[in-house]
C-alpha cells in the first residue's frame, strides 16, 4: 500500500524561490482573443462569451506557485482547461495574457531561442498519447531531446541507455514503438523526458490511456522516480485518486478558472464549493485525511496518556493505535500538543465513508 | 564464422565472373556489326558533306498530306544534300511561332493563314517568316457528300436542293435540322455563316478533328448514311472514298472578306511554302531545294496513301516515291 | 486500493478527454453544457426541394424556350475573347525583350541540353556514333540492376520484361525518351513540390492559397496553356517538360502536404517540447513520419506525368505520345494502340518499382531485408553482368540498336482486325443505344439547361447547390456562375455541364454495378483491377478512333470517352468503400436473415455513402477533364472552343475563356459535391483531395 505524500512536506515552501510562478494567466481561443481581457466580457460564463464574441476561454486568470521538488497536480474534468494550462507553461500554446516565471526567468517574454533553451534544458513533458516517433528505435526516441541539442551520437546514446535502464526498459533499446505495449511506450515517453535531465517535468494525463493495472504501476514508477531524482513535477489528471495519490498539492480547475488549491487532505476535508464536494464525495476519507482534520481539543479531564502521533498521520493509520489504546491519541506537532483523537472520532470518519 | 562466409562469397563471385566472361564471348560472337566501324563511316560521311546544308528544321503539321510533302523534301535534303533534318510535329500556329526563334525553318504546305501572316510577315508583322512561293498542290475546299449519295440523288450536288433533303441529314446532334459536319478547328471555315445566309435548314456540328470527319464519311459510305460536311483535297482519304463536291454559289473575290456575310463557295487555294526569313537568307543548300520544290496533288496523294493505307513509315514512303520519280527530284536539285 | 475513488462515470468521461480546447479548429469541439447536436436530416428529404426546383425550372423553360440563351456560333468570338487573345499577341510581340522570357529561354536551353545529353546516352544516336552511348542491352541491364538494388528480384524481372517489351514492340527510342522526360519532370516536380508541400502541410493559410492554384492547374485544359508555354520555353523538349511539370506537380504537393499535415499533434508537441528548431521538426519528425504518404504522392505525380505524354507531343515533345498521335492522324487504332499500351506498361512498372522500393527501404531500416550474404552475392553478380552488358552494348550494333521485328505491327494488325470486327458488328446496335441515350436523357436535359434564359439556368443551378451543398456551396456556385457569364461562353458551358452530368450518371451506374460486384467477390476484383488500371493510364487518343467508329462524331462519343476515363476511378472508390463496411455490421445484418439484395441496398451501400459521394465528385471531375477530348470528336461546346483556341492563335482568347470556364465548372461541381459529402461524417476518407488520380495496383 502506498501512502499519499507521506514523509514529504505538505505545505508550500513559501520561503524558497518558487520553481514555477504563474500570474494572471489567460488563454482565450478565438478571433479577437486579446480584446476580451479587462472588459466586462471576461466575467461572462464560458457559454455566454462563446455566443457573444465567438471566443472560447481556455484558461481564465490563473495564478499559482510551485515549489522546487514539489509534485503539483492540476485536476479537472474534460474541458476544464488543464491540458491547455500545461501547454501554456512552455508556450506550446501562446498565452493570451499573464506571466509565467520558471526559476525566476520570464517565459512569456522569452525569445524563440531562449524558449528553446528552456524546453531543452529546464522543462520536459510527458504526453497522454506518448507522441513517440514511430520511425525511430526506443533508444533514439529517448535520445531525441539530446539530439536536438546537438549532443554527439555516441554520448547521447550512452546517456539514453542509462535512462532506459532507469525506467525499466533494459533490453528494448532496439525495438520500435509499435512493438511495445502502451505501458512500455509511456515508459519510453518518460525516459525521453528524463534524458535531458530537466529541472521540471510536466505530465499531461500521462496514464489515462493505459489499463488500470498498468496505470497503477506507472504511478508507482513516478513516485519512485520522484523520490530518487527529486524533480519538480506538474501533473495533469482527471482522475481524483491519481491526484490524491501523487500530489503534494492539488489545484482544481473548472471552466478554465481555479476552484481550489490545497493539499489532498485540505481538498477532501474542506471542499471549496459544491463542485469540489461532489468530486470528493466518494473518496474514502480515512485514506486521505490526517489527524489535523479530526482532532479536537481535549475534553476537561480527558486522559493525555495515550500514544503520541504526528499531526500529519493519516486517519486510517491512526486507527490501529486508537483501538489498541485505552486513552485518546495525542496529536503532536513536534513537541507541541495540538489536540486529541479517540476511537469514536476515527470511527465517525470511517462510518461516514461507508454510509456514503 | 565470418571468414568462411566471406570466402564463399568471393569464390562464388569469381565463378560469376567466369560466367560473365563466357557470356561476353558468347554475346560477342552473335553481336553483329561493330559500332566503331559505323562511327568511322559516319565521320567520313559528315566530313564529305562538309556542312553546306547544316540543320533543316521541318515543321510537320498534323495531316498526312503535309507529312508526305515534308518527308519527301526532308529525305531529299538528308540523302542528297547531307542535311540533318529535324522533323517537328506541330500545329500550324505553333510552327509559325518557331520561325522567329530558329526552331522551325520550313512549313511546306500552307493553306493560307491571313492572321498569322499579319503577325509574322515583313511589313505586317515582325518579319520572321516569308512566303516562299507555291508548292504545286492546289487546295480545294468545299462541301462534300459521300459518293453513294451523289449517285442516288444527283441533284444533291447543287446547294439549292439541299433543303429538300435536310430532314434526311438530321441526327441526334442537330436538333431536328439537317446536320452539316463542320471541320477540324484548324481550318478556315465559314459554314455557319453560309448556312445562315443561304437560308439552309441545317445546323453545323463540328467534328472537331480530321479523324472524326474521316470516320464519319467512311461509315456513311459503308452504311449508306446521309452525311454532308466540310472537306478538301488533296487528301489521301479521297482515294478510298471519292467524296463528291456540292456546288455552292461560286467564289468571287471579296465574297469571304466579312465572315458574317459569307454566302459563297470556298476559293481554290494555291498551297504555299512558308519559311523562316533568317533561314532563307542563310547559305544552306537546302534553301534552293525548298524554293524549287513543287509537285502535284496526285504526287502527294500517292505518298499519303503509302503512309495511311499501306502502313509505311513516312521515311519509307518518301524514299519509295523518290526512287520512282528521279526526274522530278532532279529538277528540284537543279540550280 | 485507491482505484475505486472515482466513480465509473467520472472515469469514463475523463477517459475521452483529449485536447479539444488546444485545437479550437478541430471538428465538433465538445463544449461542456452545449446542446446535443440536432438530429441529422434525412438525406431523402433533400430530393424533395430539389425536385421542386427542377419542376419550376422546367415550367419556366417551357414558357421561355430559346430566349436569352447567350449562344455563340462555333467560330465566332466576342470582344472579350479578342482582348484575351491580345495577351498572347503581346507576349509574342515582346518575346525578344521580355526579361522573363529571356530568363525562361535560358532555362529552356539548359533543359534542352540536359535532355539531349541523356538522349545521347540512352535513346538517340549520339552522332557520329550510329547508336546511343549505351545500347539497349546495357540500358536494360542497368535498369534491372537498379530495380534489384532498390527493390527485389520480382520487381527486377518486371523491369526487365518492361524494357524488353519497349524494344520488342518497336518503340525503344520513344519509350526511353518518355522515361527521360518523365524522369526530369518528376525530379523537378519533387524539387519544386516538396517545399510547397511543406507550406501546405504547416500553414493553413498557405494551404488555402496553394490549393486554389493547384485546382486550376489540374482542371485547366493543357491546350490552353500550351501556346504560352511554347512562347516562354520554345518548341519541343523544354515545353514538353514544362507542360508535364504543370500537370504533374499538384499531386505531390497535395498528397505530401496532406501527409505532413496529418502528423499527429501529440508527436509534434512532444518533440517541440524537447526544444527542437523548425528545421529539426521538419526533417526529423514531419517528413519522416509522412514518408509513406509522400511516396503515394510521388507515385501519383509519376502517373500524371506519364498521362501528359500525348499532349506534350502536340508541341513536338519526344516520347511515346508521337506514335500515338501518328496513329490518330491516319485513323489507325492499331498503330496508336501499341505505344499506348507501352505507356500502360511503363506506368505499372514505375508504380510497382517505387512502391516496392519504399517498402524495402522501410524493411531495411528496421533491420529486415533478407539474408545479407545472399544479397551481397546477388548484387555483386548483378553488377558484373550489368557492366558486361553495358560494355558489349557499346561495341556491337545489334546489342545497341534493338533488332527490328514485326511483332509490334502484327499486334497492331490484330487490334485493327478486332476493332473492325467490333465496329462492323456492333455499330448498328451502338448507334441505336446512342440515339436512345441522346434523345431520352441528353437532349431533354440540354434543352432545359442550355435553352432556358441564362438567368433562369443560373438561378436553378444556384438553388440546387443550396439544396445539396448548403449556403456556402451556393455562394461558391454563384461566384463561379458569374465568372462563366463574364467569359461569354454561357451556352457552351451549359452544354458541357449537361454532358458532364449525363456522363457522371452513366459512370455511377457502372461504378455501382462493378464496384459492388468487386467488393463482394475477390476474384472479380483481381480480374477487373488490371483493366481499370489500364483504363486509367492509357492515353484517351488511343480509344478515340474505335469509339468514333462506333458512335460517330457526337456528344455521346465524348461522353463515352469520358466514361472510359472516369469509370475506373469511380468503380475503385465504390469497391473500396463497400469493402470497408465493417464485417461485424454485415454479420449482424445476416443474422437477421436478410437477402443478398437487402444486404447490398440496406447495409453496404448506405454505409458506403461517403465513398459514393466521393466517387460522384471524382467522376464529375474526370468526365469534365475529358471535355477537351470531346471537342475533338464532335461534342462541340467548351471542348471545341479550347481546341479551336489552340489551333488558331487568333482565337486563343476564346480558348482561354473556355479553359477558365471549365475550371469554374470544375470548382463549382467539386464544391457542391464535397459540401454534400460533408453532410455525412461517416467516411473521412480521402475526400479533401481534389481530383486525385487514384493509385493503380492490386486490391488492398
Amino acid at each position: 500500500m502506498t501512502i499519499t505524500s507521506e514523509g514529504q512536506e505538505t505545505s508550500t515552501a513559501e520561503s524558497a524561490e518558487p520553481a514555477l510562478s504563474v500570474r494572471n494567466l489567460w488563454k482565450i481561443f478565438g478571433p479577437r482573443a486579446d480584446k476580451v481581457i479587462g472588459t466586462p466580457d471576461a466575467e461572462l460564463s464560458r457559454a455566454d462569451l462563446k455566443t457573444k464574441t465567438g471566443n472560447v476561454v481556455g484558461v481564465k486568470d490563473v495564478s499559482f506557485d510551485v515549489a522546487p521538488g514539489e509534485v503539483f497536480v492540476v485536476m479537472g474534468l474534460s474541458g476544464s482547461g488543464k491540458s491547455t494550462l500545461v501547454r501554456l507553461l512552455t508556450r506550446l500554446i501562446e498565452p493570451t495574457a499573464g506571466t509565467i516565471c520558471l526559476n525566476g526567468m520570464d517565459v512569456t517574454s522569452a525569445s524563440e531561442k531562449q524558449l528553446r533553451d528552456v524546453r531543452r534544458k529546464q522543462v520536459s513533458m510527458v504526453f497522454q498519447h506518448f507522441g513517440l516517433l514511430p520511425h525511430r528505435q526506443v533508444i533514439d526516441n529517448v535520445a531525441y531531446g539530446l539530439e536536438v541539442r546537438g549532443v554527439p551520437k555516441k554520448e547521447r546514446r550512452e546517456k539514453a541507455a542509462e535512462i532506459v535502464d532507469l525506467v525499466g526498459l533494459t533490453g528494448y533499446e532496439k525495438s520500435y514503438p509499435d512493438q511495445l505495449s502502451g505501458g512500455m511506450q509511456q515508459r519510453v515517453g518518460l525516459a525521453r523526458a528524463l534524458a535531458g535531465d530537466p529541472e521540471m517535468l510536466l505530465f499531461d494525463e500521462p496514464f489515462s490511456a493505459l489499463d488500470p493495472l498498468i496505470r497503477r504501476d506507472m504511478q508507482n514508477e513516478v513516485i519512485r522516480l520522484h523520490s530518487e531524482l527529486g524533480k519538480t513535477m506538474v501533473f495533469i489528471t482527471h482522475d481524483l485518486s491519481e491526484a490524491l495519490k501523487l500530489g503534494d498539492r492539488i489545484m482544481i480547475l473548472r471552466d478554465g478558472a481555479i476552484v481550489q488549491i490545497g493539499t489532498p487532505d485540505e481538498v477532501v476535508a474542506r471542499p471549496a464549493d459544491d463542485y469540489v464536494k461532489d468530486f470528493v464525495s466518494e473518496v474514502p476519507k480515512s485514506h486521505v485525511l490526517t489527524l489535523k482534520w479530526v482532532m479536537r481539543d481535549p475534553r476537561p479531564g480527558e486522559s493525555l496518556e495515550g500514544p503520541a502521533l504526528p499531526v500529519t498521520t493519516i486517519v486510517r493509520q491512526a486507527a490501529r493505535a486508537a483501538i489498541a489504546s485505552d486513552h485518546p491519541i495525542r496529536v503532536m506537532d513536534g513537541d507541541k500538543l495540538l489536540g486529541v483523537v479517540d476511537e469514536d472520532d476515527i470511527m465517525r470518519v470511517v462510518v461516514a465513508e461507508v454510509e456514503s | 564464422m565470418r571468414q568462411p562466409a566471406m570466402s564463399t562469397a568471393r569464390s562464388r563471385g569469381a565463378r560469376l565472373g567466369v560466367l560473365a566472361a563466357v557470356a561476353t564471348l558468347a554475346l560477342s560472337a552473335c553481336g553483329g556489326g561493330s559500332i566503331a566501324k559505323e562511327t568511322e563511316a559516319n565521320e567520313k560521311k559528315a566530313a564529305a558533306a562538309g556542312g553546306e546544308c547544316g540543320d533543316l528544321n521541318m515543321a510537320v503539321n498534323p495531316w498526312v498530306g503535309y507529312e508526305a510533302s515534308a518527308y519527301v523534301v526532308g529525305t531529299v535534303a538528308q540523302d542528297q544534300l547531307g542535311c540533318t533534318v529535324n522533323y517537328k510535329e506541330l500545329k500550324e500556329d505553333v510552327a509559325w511561332q518557331g520561325f522567329g526563334t530558329g526552331e522551325v525553318d520550313v512549313v511546306i504546305e500552307d493553306w493560307g493563314h491571313p492572321d498569322l501572316e499579319k503577325k509574322f510577315f515583313e511589313g505586317k508583322g515582325d518579319g520572321t517568316a516569308m512566303d516562299f512561293g507555291p508548292q504545286g498542290n492546289i487546295g480545294i475546299i468545299g462541301w462534300f457528300v459521300p459518293p453513294w449519295l451523289a449517285e442516288e440523288h444527283p441533284d444533291i450536288l447543287e446547294w439549292e436542293n439541299l433543303n429538300k433533303y435536310a430532314k434526311e441529314f438530321a441526327t441526334s446532334e442537330s436538333g431536328g435540322q439537317g446536320q452539316f459536319l463542320g471541320a477540324d478547328p484548324s481550318y478556315v471555315q465559314f459554314d455557319e455563316a453560309i448556312v445562315s445566309n443561304l437560308d439552309l435548314d441545317f445546323k453545323v456540328v463540328f467534328s472537331g478533328s480530321e479523324a472524326a470527319t474521316i470516320e464519319a464519311f467512311r461509315k456513311a459510305e459503308e452504311n449508306k448514311e446521309w452525311v454532308i460536311g466540310y472537306w478538301y483535297e488533296p487528301q489521301y482519304f479521297n482515294a478510298e472514298v471519292a467524296m463528291q463536291r456540292v456546288a455552292l454559289p461560286p467564289y468571287e473575290t471579296g465574297c469571304q472578306d466579312d465572315p458574317q456575310t459569307v454566302a459563297c463557295d470556298y476559293p481554290q487555294t494555291e498551297l504555299k511554302k512558308i519559311v523562316g526569313t533568317d533561314w532563307a537568307e542563310s547559305d544552306s543548300t537546302a534553301v534552293d531545294l525548298v524554293q524549287n520544290f513543287t509537285w502535284t496533288n496526285d504526287d502527294q496523294n500517292v505518298v499519303a496513301a503509302y503512309i495511311s493505307s499501306d502502313g509505311m513509315s513516312p521515311e519509307e514512303a518518301a524514299a519509295k516515291w523518290i526512287e520512282d520519280n528521279p526526274d522530278k527530284v532532279e529538277a528540284w536539285l537543279a540550280q | 486500493m485507491t482505484e475505486g475513488v472515482a466513480g465509473p462515470g467520472l472515469r469514463a468521461r475523463g477517459f475521452v478527454e483529449s485536447q479539444k480546447l488546444a485545437n479550437p479548429d478541430s471538428p465538433r469541439p465538445v463544449e461542456p453544457g452545449a446542446a446535443p447536436p440536432p438530429p441529422e436530416r434525412k438525406t431523402l428529404s433533400r430530393w424533395i426541394p430539389a425536385l421542386g426546383v427542377i419542376v419550376a425550372w422546367v415550367v419556366v423553360w417551357y414558357l421561355t424556350d430559346g430566349k436569352d440563351t447567350l449562344s455563340l456560333p462555333g467560330v465566332a468570338r466576342t470582344a472579350l475573347h479578342d482582348d484575351l487573345t491580345e495577351i498572347n499577341n503581346d507576349l509574342l510581340a515582346g518575346r525578344d525583350t521580355n526579361p522573363v522570357m529571356l530568363f525562361t529561354g535560358a532555362l529552356a536551353d539548359a533543359l534542352r541540353s540536359l535532355v539531349e545529353m541523356m538522349q545521347g546516352i540512352f535513346s538517340k544516336p549520339n552522332l557520329p556514333r550510329p547508336v546511343p552511348e549505351i545500347g539497349w542491352l546495357g540500358v536494360t541491364a542497368c535498369s534491372t540492376y537498379v530495380a534489384l538494388v532498390v527493390a527485389n528480384w520480382r520487381i527486377a524481372l518486371l523491369v526487365l520484361a518492361s524494357f524488353l517489351s519497349f524494344g520488342v514492340l518497336g518503340f525503344w527510342e520513344q519509350s526511353l525518351d518518355l522515361l527521360i522526360i518523365t524522369g526530369i519532370s518528376v525530379v523537378i516536380a519533387v524539387v519544386v513540390g516538396m517545399p510547397l508541400a511543406v507550406l501546405v502541410g504547416t500553414s493553413a493559410r498557405a494551404n488555402r492559397a496553394i490549393t486554389v492554384v493547384l485546382d486550376v492547374m489540374q482542371t485547366m485544359p493543357t491546350f490552353v496553356y500550351l501556346l504560352p508555354v511554347v512562347l516562354f520555353f520554345g518548341i519541343g523538349i523544354p515545353s514538353a517538360v514544362v507542360a508535364t511539370l504543370i500537370y504533374a506537380l499538384p499531386p505531390i504537393v497535395r498528397i505530401a502536404g496532406f501527409g505532413i499535415r496529418e502528423v499527429p499533434t501529440t508527436t509534434i508537441e512532444a518533440t517541440d517540447s524537447a526544444g527542437q528548431t523548425y528545421w529539426q521538426r521538419l526533417l526529423k519528425v514531419q517528413i519522416p513520419m509522412a514518408r509513406k504518404t509522400i511516396i503515394v504522392g510521388l507515385n501519383q505525380t509519376i502517373l500524371a506525368a506519364l498521362s501528359m505524354a500525348t499532349l506534350a507531343s502536340f508541341v513536338d515533345g519526344p516520347g511515346l505520345g508521337k506514335p500515338v498521335l501518328a496513329g490518330l492522324r491516319i485513323n489507325d487504332v492499331g498503330t496508336a494502340f501499341v505505344p499506348g499500351a507501352l505507356i500502360v506498361v511503363m506506368a505499372v512498372m514505375l508504380d510497382r518499382t517505387t512502391t516496392a522500393a519504399s517498402e524495402r527501404a522501410e524493411k531495411v531500416a528496421r533491420g529486415g531485408g533478407g539474408d545479407p550474404r545472399t544479397r551481397r552475392i546477388l548484387l555483386i553478380g548483378g553488377a558484373v553482368v550489368t557492366i558486361v552488358a553495358v560494355y558489349v552494348s557499346r561495341t556491337y550494333v545489334d546489342l545497341a540498336r534493338f533488332p527490328e521485328n514485326t511483332l509490334g505491327s502484327r499486334i497492331a494488325d490484330v487490334v485493327n482486325d478486332v476493332m473492325d470486327w467490333i465496329t462492323g458488328t456492333f455499330s448498328g446496335a451502338t448507334g441505336a443505344f446512342k440515339d436512345a441515350i441522346t434523345n431520352g436523357l441528353l437532349n431533354p436535359m440540354e434543352s432545359v439547361l442550355a435553352e432556358s434564359p441564362w438567368y433562369v439556368s443560373g438561378l436553378g443551378i444556384a438553388a440546387l447547390a443550396l439544396v445539396f451543398g448548403g449556403l456556402r456551396a451556393m455562394i461558391t456556385t454563384i461566384i463561379c456562375l458569374a465568372g462563366i457569364w463574364y467569359f461569354d461562353l454561357w451556352h457552351d458551358a451549359m452544354i458541357t455541364l449537361n454532358m458532364a452530368l449525363v456522363g457522371t450518371v452513366l459512370v455511377m451506374i457502372l461504378a455501382l454495378v462493378f464496384g459492388v460486384w468487386m467488393a463482394r467477390d475477390r476474384r472479380v476484383d483481381l480480374g477487373i483491377r488490371p483493366l481499370l488500371d489500364a483504363g486509367q493510364t492509357i492515353p484517351p487518343f488511343v480509344y478515340l478512333i474505335p469509339v468514333l467508329a462506333l458512335f460517330g462524331p457526337s456528344r455521346f462519343t465524348a461522353i463515352v470517352a469520358g466514361i472510359v476515363y472516369a469509370a475506373p476511378a469511380a468503380i475503385k472508390l465504390v469497391a473500396d468503400g463497400v469493402k470497408a463496411v465493417s464485417p461485424t455490421t454485415i454479420e449482424a445484418g445476416r443474422s437477421t436473415g436478410q437477402t443478398t439484395w437487402q444486404e447490398i441496398t440496406k447495409v453496404q451501400l448506405p454505409m458506403a455513402k461517403g465513398s459514393l459521394v466521393l466517387a460522384t465528385n471524382q467522376g464529375l471531375l474526370y468526365v469534365l477533364a475529358m471535355v477537351v477530348i470531346g471537342g475533338l470528336v464532335g461534342a462541340g461546346a467548351l471542348g471545341y472552343d479550347v481546341v479551336y483556341g489552340f489551333s488558331r492563335s487568333e482565337a486563343w482568347g476564346k480558348g482561354l475563356a473556355a479553359g477558365i470556364t471549365i475550371v469554374l465548372l470544375g470548382v463549382m461541381l467539386d464544391r457542391i459535391t464535397r459540401a454534400a459529402a460533408d453532410k455525412r461524417r461517416d467516411d473521412p476518407g480521402p475526400r479533401r483531395a481534389f481530383f486525385v488520380r487514384l493509385p493503380i495496383g492490386p486490391p488492398k
